[in-house]
């Protein structure tokens, strides 16, 4: 039982950009294994599909501004809301948070990289190639004739709109065909970010002293391994209806229309908890940091990720109370879907008693993830609306559950994404980002999002339903709807608010040395940013706080844990 | 440069990363069969029209083969462990030509389906499932043979030696995986839903 | 210095809250001329979602206010001040009793809000089985209308559907049987009942009980193509001598005046017949609507366009100019052809 020494590095120089032939910098990108690379790309990728999901957003938004709107036509309606909700989950949220995973993890475990950085590398380029796959549909096929053929089917692409009877040109096999592969690529992922946490953690590193961050990746990827297959089955399955005369779903041949909703929610329902569980991740690094306390209750946190994993995967029907369940069913889902409140409910009164009796600083992260907390009590309460299933039958597809989800989706998970921005860029490029232009950036979003998403609730309650390009005008959704899209061109302003402070503060941040923010896992205990190989000697932890030890010799972690 | 002391402790053993990564994907994969031999077992009785799983015949032989692949692999696993390597590459051949002949098995039983029978995928929702099951489960030995000879390649080449265990038997544990996957296959197509 | 939490603060916390919810739902549907608030029941079924609603409102709005409360507190009293010592707060850990509480105290409330849950469930969804004489409709989802069928009384009528009402004195409940002819749809009048989907090969059922006559507005509530936004829905409760008279014109065959002759030939010998029924001509087509008693609508196309000559035309002429994804062909009639068929439909009282 030696004791050993870790090494803390100093500063080393920030490299440049562009010192290099433009040419070979791009082949050393493309070319690249390193874990912390493909984090960045991961995130740029997902950054630029988030203004482009965005932009289909603005879209749908102009159009819903007024009844009987003809911004755009009913077919290129279909196509934006189908492309921005299949955008935003697909080549957003689930790239950008393993992107972060893929840089982070390894990091924080004290490896030098992923446990497989090849697979890793064909992953990332997987992903890519769904996207630019699923994007080629605006041209490719019948493309061009309008806005060519997109697919419009709706993000769950219920059958059997989607059989070759209803749906003949191209359109609904580019969304297969391109999140089959890009689903691939999320395999590989997960593959390997199971691989490198369990494989790969530094000497003294146990279970129970890895961040939660990498627990909660841990969970992430194994919901994924059991939830993205599905989905590729029954897509398998709807190709071969498209192309081989299959008849899986065809309902005049005996198949089953209902099949195919329990397999997409199957997917669907945990494919929700693979983008909130990273980003409860993200916030479980960041308010212990901002709070200058340790986290509340270690171990039930990670016993709350755990439940929520398992009754996750048993709760899918709830998006399916109106399609004629028997009672008992219903009854059993409505209790699944709500008893998953008590394990999130634990990690929300967690964080709060991580603040409580802290000291709190409001730095551009903390900020977003706190606005974080107060919107995802709310969202989730919303949640717990819906899964009363009575009133469900009256709100299903109403905006009420557009409001829902985008308070979790964009209220908590987008939130938290920029928080994980905010927090990690210094490590990833030296640099801090403004604090003056993210205190504007956050300001102007949040507003915008309240502006846009609560009255989305209220026009819900007042009877709207979802996937419609227009609507009648006496039925007192017009102001609302007006409100709601003034609010959402509040939120374009922030985002570019957000651009332009990423690009300042590439160039001209100021120097932020190994550890901006005092905190206490491992990833800053290199410098930023990290070499290629991550830690000179491997690091050898005794806590779950390695940094907390060396910063207080007197009172480390280690005597308290266990 | 500061350091600080820390403690370790004396051993540090992790799983090896190939196994947990060939365990995260056969997880993977039984999320897949299970769906596809949920939509087997749902559309049991459903076709409107055309031939019924009445006309399929238990593939006894087939099976056996495959399954005691399995015992074959298990033999040459053994054996490249104490390094025995002429064993080794023989029981591999054997496993290889076990899984051929199942997969010729197949054909034939296809061949029958098709010409005699006249079932195809799109005949009717028998034929959609049928075929995607079996087919399926075809593909995982296709994948798995052409791993297994690639191996035998090196083998007879000379390049697979002793310290190359730990990675045949990540492999072992795909063959057996497909094996095991074969049994539920073979009890859902050939024994329920007969 | 101690901080108290602010109480009034909270207070209007609540208000705001309430009245988000509550209260602005149907003061904005009051303004609207034909609403279809969620939160306006006006039938059995719908009153018991209502008050099954504002129970769990107020479980989630108590939750809210506390959490929330929390929060806000924590933000403001632990916030870091310039006065704030250099050093690191006080370092807990955990306490097990602590958490303990906040995982037994969501539980109660997930058990009690289950279980009056279940009880509504129930009750909505496994009715008494329809008595003999109970009015029996089938409603047929099509890509983008409504087909509705009263076996018993002899009736085709498409998007417009008549029920009688149904007073806790003298209950008088329709049971509907939901069937689709092409892709899913989902039925939805939000002030008489929760929506059920309509899905091929999978028959559905529900029931109504509407307590006030009048007219309700409602739409297909789930995704079914391009014609999705426009495939409304009209709800009729008539007063029993209303229904009884509705169904006495609807049972008439289609109305035969000689002055429109032309207009009918160009009907049945144009490909018209070939999708639509009109009783007692040779036009027996089931892809389109029942265009028998056309007339008695107040729309055409699912409520796309007020019931008009001037709207009969233009539909003829181009149904996609009215209706983009509309099923129905242009026929490429020449205006006056045009002219004759419209002459005749606005006969077909
Ligand atoms: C990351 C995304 C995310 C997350 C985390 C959630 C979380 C939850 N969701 Fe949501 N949901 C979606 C994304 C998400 N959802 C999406 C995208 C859809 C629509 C898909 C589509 O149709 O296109 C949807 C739709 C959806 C429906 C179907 C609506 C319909 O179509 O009719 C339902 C119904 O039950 C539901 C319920 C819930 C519940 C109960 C939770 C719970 O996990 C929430 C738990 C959290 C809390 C409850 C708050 C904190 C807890 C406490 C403070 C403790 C005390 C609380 C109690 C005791 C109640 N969701
Ligand atoms: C992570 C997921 C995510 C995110 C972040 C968002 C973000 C937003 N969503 Fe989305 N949404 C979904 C997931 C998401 N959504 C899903 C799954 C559906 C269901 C789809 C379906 O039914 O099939 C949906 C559906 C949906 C609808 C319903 C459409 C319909 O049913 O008819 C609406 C309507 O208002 C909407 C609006 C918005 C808005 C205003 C935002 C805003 O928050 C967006 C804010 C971002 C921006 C405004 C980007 C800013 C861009 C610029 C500033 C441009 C700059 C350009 C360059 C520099 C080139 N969304
Ligand atoms: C290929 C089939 C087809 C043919 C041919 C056809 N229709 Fe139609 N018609 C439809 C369908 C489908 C609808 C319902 C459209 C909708 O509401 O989405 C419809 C709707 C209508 C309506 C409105 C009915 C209502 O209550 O909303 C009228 C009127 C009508 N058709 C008249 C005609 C006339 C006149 C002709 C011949 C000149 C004709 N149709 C030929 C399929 C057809
Ligand atoms: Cu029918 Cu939407
Ligand atoms: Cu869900």
């Amino acid at each position: 039982m030696a004791d050993q020494t870790l090494p803390i590095p100093g500063p080393t120089e920030i490299p440049r950009i562009g010192t290099a032939g433009f040419s070979e910098w791009l082949h050393s990108w493309i070319v690249t294994v390193d874990h912390k690379k493909l984090g960045i790309l991961y995130v740029a990728y997902s950054l630029f599909f988030l203004l482009v999901g965005g932009v289909e957003a603005m879209c749908i938004r102009i159009q819903l501004m007024f009844p009987h709107n003809h911004f755009v036509s009913p077919q290129v309606y279909d196509e934006l809301f189908t492309m921005h909700g299949t955008t935003m989950v697909f080549l957003v949220g689930m790239p950008i948070l393993f992107g972060f995973a893929n840089y982070v993890v390894p990091l924080m475990v004290g490896a030098r990289d992923m446990a497989f950085p090849r697979l890793n590398a064909l992953s990332f380029w997987l992903t890519a190639f769904g996207g630019i796959l699923l994007y080629f549909s605006f041209v490719g096929g019948f493309g061009l004739y309008g806005m060519g053929s997109a697919p419009d089917v709706g993000w769950f692409a219920y059958a059997p709109l989607t059989a070759k009877a209803f749906t003949p040109g191209h359109n609904t096999d580019y969304w297969a065909l391109a999140l089959i592969v890009a689903g691939f690529g999320t395999l590989g992922t997960a593959i390997n970010l199971v691989a490198t946490i369990i494989s790969m953690r530094c000497r003294g590193m146990t279970l129970f002293r890895m961040p939660l961050f990498v627990w909660l990746m841990l969970a992430v990827s194994g919901l994924t391994l059991v939830t993205i297959t599905p989905l590729t089955a029954a897509q398998v399955m709807l190709l071969i209806d498209r192309y081989l005369g299959g008849h899986f779903f065809d309902t005049q041949a005996g198949g089953s229309a209902l099949i195919w909703i329990h397999f997409f929610w199957i997917f669907g329902h945990p494919e929700v908890y693979v983008l909130v569980l990273p980003a409860f991740g993200i916030a479980s690094e960041i308010i212990p940091v901002f709070s200058r306390k340790a986290i509340f209750g270690y171990s039930t946190m990670v016993g709350a990720t755990i439940a929520i994993f398992f009754i996750s995967l048993a709760v899918w029907a709830h998006h399916m109370f109106t399609v004629g369940l028997t009672s008992v069913s219903i009854a059993f889902f409505v209790l699944a879907t709500m008893v998953i409140a008590v394990p999130t409910g634990i990690k929300i009164f967690n964080w709060l008693a991580t603040m409580w009796g802290g000291r709190l600083r409001f730095d551009t992260p903390m900020l977003f993830c706190v606005a974080f907390v107060f919107q995802f009590v709310i969202a989730g309460l919303t949640g717990v609306i819906l899964a009363v299933a009575p009133w469900d039958w009256e709100l299903h597809n109403s905006y009420f559950v557009i409001a829902h989800f985008h308070y979790v989706l964009v209220g908590a998970i987008v939130f938290n994404i920029f928080a994980a921005i905010y927090y990690w860029f210094p490590k990833v490029t030296g640099r801090m980002m403004s604090e003056k232009l993210g205190k504007w950036h956050f300001w102007v979003f949040f507003a915008g999002f309240h502006l846009t998403f609560d009255p989305m609730h209220v026009v819900g309650l007042l009877g709207m339903p979802r996937s419609i390009y227009t609507y009648p005008a006496n039925r007192g959704w017009n102001t609302l709807n007006m409100v709601i899209s003034i609010g959402a061109f509040v939120q374009a302003i922030g985002v570019l608010i957000f651009v332009w402070n990423l690009i300042q503060s590439l160039r001209h941040g100021k120097e932020a040395g190994n550890d901006p923010w005092d905190a206490w896992t491992l990833e800053w205990a290199t410098p930023s940013p990290p070499p290629p190989y991550n830690f000179a000697v491997d690091p050898v932890v005794r806590s779950r706080r390695p940094l907390w030890d060396i910063k207080h010799p007197d009172d480390p972690d280690w005597k308290y844990e266990e | 440069m500061s350091t600080a002391p820390i403690y370790a402790d004396e051993n540090w053993n992790l799983p090896s990363r190939g196994m947990v990564a060939m365990i995260s994907l056969l997880i993977g994969e039984s999320a897949i069969f299970t769906i596809f031999v949920v939509a087997y077992i749902f559309y049991i009785g459903h076709s409107v029209t055309g031939p019924t799983p009445a006309i399929l015949q238990v593939p006894i032989l087939n099976t056996i083969c495959l399954l005691s692949s399995s015992i074959t692999i298990i033999l040459a696993e053994r054996a490249i462990e104490h390094g025995q390597m002429r064993r080794f590459a023989f029981f591999w051949a054997f496993t290889m030509a076990l899984g051929i002949k199942f997969l010729v098995g197949t054909g034939l039983e296809w061949r029958d389906l098709i010409y005699n029978h006249g079932l195809t995928i799109s005949t009717n929702l028998f034929g959609t499932t049928f075929y995607s099951l079996v087919g399926l489960h075809a593909t995982h030995v296709v994948i798995g043979l052409i791993m297994l000879s690639i191996v035998l390649i090196f083998t007879l080449t000379g390049h697979v030696k002793q310290q190359h265990a730990e990675r045949i038997k990540v492999l072992a544990l795909y063959w057996h995986f497909v094996d095991a996957v074969w049994v539920v296959v073979f009890t859902v197509v050939y024994i329920v839903g007969r | 210095m101690k901080r108290r939490p602010n109480l009034p603060l909270i207070r209007s916390g609540v208000f705001i809250l309430a009245t988000f919810f509550v209260a602005l739902p149907p003061a904005l549907g009051a303004v609207a001329r034909a609403s279809a608030n969620t939160l306006a029941p006006k039938s059995t079924q719908a009153h018991e979602i209502f008050s099954l609603a504002m129970f769990a409102l107020a479980i989630v709005g108590g939750i809210f206010v506390v959490v929330e409360s929390l929060l806000t507190y924590a933000v403001i009293k632990f916030r870091r001040r310039k006065t704030d010592p250099d050093q690191e707060p006080p370092q807990v850990y955990g306490s097990l009793r602590i958490e303990l509480a906040w995982t037994v105290i969501p539980i109660l409330i997930v058990i009690v809000l289950f279980l009056t849950t279940a009880r509504i469930i129930f009750a909505v969804q496994d009715p008494p089985p329809p008595k003999n004489g109970d009015l029996q409709v089938t409603v047929v989802g099509h890509q983008f209308w409504w087909e509705f069928r009263y076996p018993t009384l002899g009736i085709v009528t498409a998007n417009e559907l008549h029920i009688p009402v149904s007073t806790r004195q003298d209950p008088d409940p329709t049971y509907l049987t939901l069937l689709s002819a092409d892709v899913d749809h989902s039925f939805w009048v939000p002030e008489l009942a929760g929506k059920t989907d309509l899905i091929p090969n999978h028959p559905n059922h529900m029931w109504i009980s509407p307590h006030k006559p009048g007219v309700y507005y409602g739409q297909c509530a789930q995704f079914c193509g391009t014609g999705h936004a426009n495939m409304l829905l009209t709800v009729y409760v008539d007063t029993p001598a209303q229904f009884a008279a509705w169904v006495k014109s609807q049972r008439r065959p289609a109305v035969d005046d000689p002055a429109v002759a032309a207009g009918r030939h160009i009907f049945e010998m144009d490909a018209c017949a070939n999708c639509h029924t009109i009783n007692g001509t040779t036009a027996h087509g089931t892809y389109g609507p029942d265009l028998t008693h056309l007339m008695s609508r107040a729309t055409i196309g699912a409520g796309v366009a007020a019931n008009t000559a001037a709207n009969l035309r233009e539909w003829v002429k181009n149904p996609n100019s009215l209706k983009p994804g509309a099923h129905m062909p242009a026929m490429q009639l020449t205006n006056q052809q045009i002219d004759e068929v419209v002459a005749y439909l606005t006969t077909l009282h």
